[in-house]
């Protein structure tokens, strides 16, 4: 069975002018998502992960690239068509607590998608409503409070609906579960799966949570400073991650279990700065194999089937099962 | 239907009962809306004309017939000042009004559009801020020649920085919010966002200040009218009264006692509801 691809994205650019110069926010990122799969985004904080959420909904400009959303280009239609476009794409946002209007019912924030939408009667809008609650786990009681009234995680069940309010196909999920509590997180997480599963979603799934992660993706891509380092798909890169900076994210997972030694790779040094980056490798003030070759530009190359990673010694690290001795 | 009591109970009446809990507020809205009243009522409550003199008890004391007395020429002060409330009051609300629109609307622009927008309008605003704004309301009035609708002109015209700034800060922190963003994921357009997702969660500091910008108005016309740039005479205006009281001050000072008294209390007044309304209009402050 062939399956369907719903977004691609080509060499995504992201740049912001700064006082100090040109913040690379997203820099060359391409990638594809296949309908009803769910991509994990992972990296640090400030590595561009949200701004290319962002970017690919066209709430935030483009500076170069394509968007290719079922083959149209979303950074080049116009106005009316990139609102036709939106429905089929929203976005989840991290905190439940900014990311709904206090001024506004349960009610009211979950029908405004479908006022700017039009094309129903007040009747037919009401019923939706209530259908989204339900859909969501939200008690129809809940209708007429107002969102600091409620909960994380019934705030975060809101801000789901109204994200399917338009019954999209794809949804940017930026950090949807990092706000709320751990007993919260699993009840949103199988919501979001079961959600996929009932009406084909595609999920990005941006986050910083690698236990989250390896949960929900099928596949991962791993950002650093603007760039997709690796890509696989979720066992294959949890069992044998290519890129140094992949192991060493990978061994900054905390083990339930006292017994176990790990070896933690503590990363020396900053992070360096997205304004205005040298070319070449950009971990590579970090990187315990730094060495001439990193300062050539590094290409996402396929190592393994579906597994690609962004450094020149993937091959030969893919031996190794850790860090060499005394670093 | 329990579904309907719960829709009945909107934002504005959940606002109005954190208000009614706040006693100083209470008292204040109180005291100004009495004031409002008997101003409006002045004809049917003043028992004499604001014109009409009294020759034979001049500078009378409180009490006797005139219940504050009678200034230097024989008039009754509580009837001026009842009159003399509604130019007071008048002046205060139209300038507020007049200098929050247009406040209000210019400070949007800055704080939504921000950048070059944003650049050109607050520039312009500080070369209008680096003049004094009792200078500037002089200025004005003096160019435009004394009384009462030059008077309000004058101070609206000084005052709109102070709420285009404010609008300006208060929309750039609420445009930060992610709900802004979600709006414009579903595709709110500009002016739906505008008025639906940033005004109102960025107007009750508006409200404060435009309570508290009538009292200050009110200052303000008192002090025009002081210099002479105000109310004309006859016509009672409480900061003219105040003015005209001056010269007698040592041996009369219910003249001028009277009407200062007054304008403290409206201003007060007005303070202190501004500053409970500020708290009653936060949602999130539960009762």
């Amino acid at each position: 069975m062939r399956t369907e691809q719903v977004l691609e994205v080509q060499h995504l650019k992201t740049y912001f002018p700064t006082q100090k110069g040109i913040l690379h926010a997203v820099d060359d990122v391409s990638f594809s998502m296949e309908k009803g799969k769910t991509l994990g985004v992972v990296g640090e904080s400030g590595c561009g992960k949200s701004t290319l959420g962002r970017t690919i909904l066209h709430l935030l400009e483009s500076t170069d690239g394509r968007i290719l959303f079922h083959g149209e280009d979303v950074t080049r239609v116009d106005r009316r068509r990139l609102r036709k476009l939106r429905e089929h794409m929203q976005i989840i946002f991290q905190d439940p607590f900014s990311s709904l209007n206090p001024r506004m019912s349960v009610r009211e924030i979950i029908k405004e998608p479908l006022i700017l939408k039009g094309g129903r009667t007040r009747q037919e809008m009401e019923e939706k409503v209530e259908e989204l609650m339900d859909v969501v786990g939200l008690d129809r009681r809940l209708a007429f409070s107002y969102p600091h009234e409620l909960d994380g995680g019934r705030r975060q069940r809101i801000g789901i609906a109204r994200a399917l309010a338009l019954d999209p196909e794809f949804l940017v999920c930026d950090e949807p579960v990092s706000a709320l509590d751990v007993s919260i997180q699993a009840q949103i997480l199988n919501l979001m799966e079961d959600l996929q599963e009932e009406r084909g979603l595609t999920y990005m799934f941006i986050t910083h949570d690698l236990s989250v992660v390896r949960y929900i993706s099928h596949e991962i891509a791993v950002m650093y400073l603007g760039q997709i380092v690796e890509k696989a798909p979720a066992e294959e890169l949890f069992s044998h991650a290519f890129h140094p900076y992949t192991k060493a994210l990978l061994s900054a997972i905390p083990v339930p279990d006292i017994h176990t030694k790990r070896k933690r790779i503590l990363l020396k040094g900053e992070l360096t700065s997205p304004v205005n980056p040298k070319p070449g490798c950009r971990f590579r003030s970090r990187c315990p194999y730094e060495c001439e070759e990193c300062r050539k530009p590094q290409e996402l190359r396929e190592i393994m089937p579906a597994h690609y990673a962004a450094c020149h010694i993937s091959r030969e690290l893919a031996g190794m099962p850790d860090f060499p001795k005394g670093l | 239907m329990e579904r309907d009591r719960r829709k009945k109970k909107s934002q504005f009446i959940m606002a109005m009962n954190r208000l009614k809990r706040n006693r100083m507020a209470v008292a204040g809205l109180v005291i100004i809306t009495v004031m409002v009243l008997a101003s409006v009522c002045a004809p049917v409550i003043a028992p004499y004309g604001y014109e009409q003199q009294d020759l034979y008890h001049i500078f009378a004391p409180p009490g006797n017939g005139h219940i504050f007395g009678t200034d230097n020429l024989g008039r009754d002060i509580f009837s001026r000042l009842l009159y003399g409330g509604r130019q007071s009051l008048k002046i205060g609300v139209v300038s507020v009004a007049m200098a929050s629109a247009v406040g209000i609307l210019v400070g949007c622009g800055a704080g939504y559009y921000g950048g070059r927008v944003d650049n050109l309008i607050m520039r312009f605003l500080d070369v209008f801020q680096a003049v004094p704004a009792l200078l500037m309301s002089i200025a004005i009035a003096t160019t435009l020649g004394p009384g009462i609708n030059n008077a309000m002109l004058a101070i609206g015209i000084t005052t709109i920085p102070g709420y285009a700034r404010m609008t300006r800060a208060s929309f750039m922190s609420v445009r930060g919010m992610e709900y802004v963003e979600a709006a414009a994921a579903i595709n709110a357009t500009d002016l739906r966002i505008i008025l639906k997702h940033i005004l109102p969660n960025a107007i009750s500091p508006m409200i404060v200040q435009i309570t508290m910008g009538v009292a200050s108005s009110i200052l303000a016309a008192a002090s025009l009218s002081f210099m002479g740039l105000g109310a004309q005479p006859p016509l009672p205006e409480w900061g003219a009264m105040l003015s005209a009281g001056r010269t007698y001050i040592r041996d009369y000072p219910h003249l001028c006692m009277i009407p200062g008294a007054t304008i403290m209390l409206a201003v007060l007044s007005l303070n202190m509801l501004g500053d409970g309304l500020g708290d009653a209009l936060d949602p999130r402050l539960k009762n």
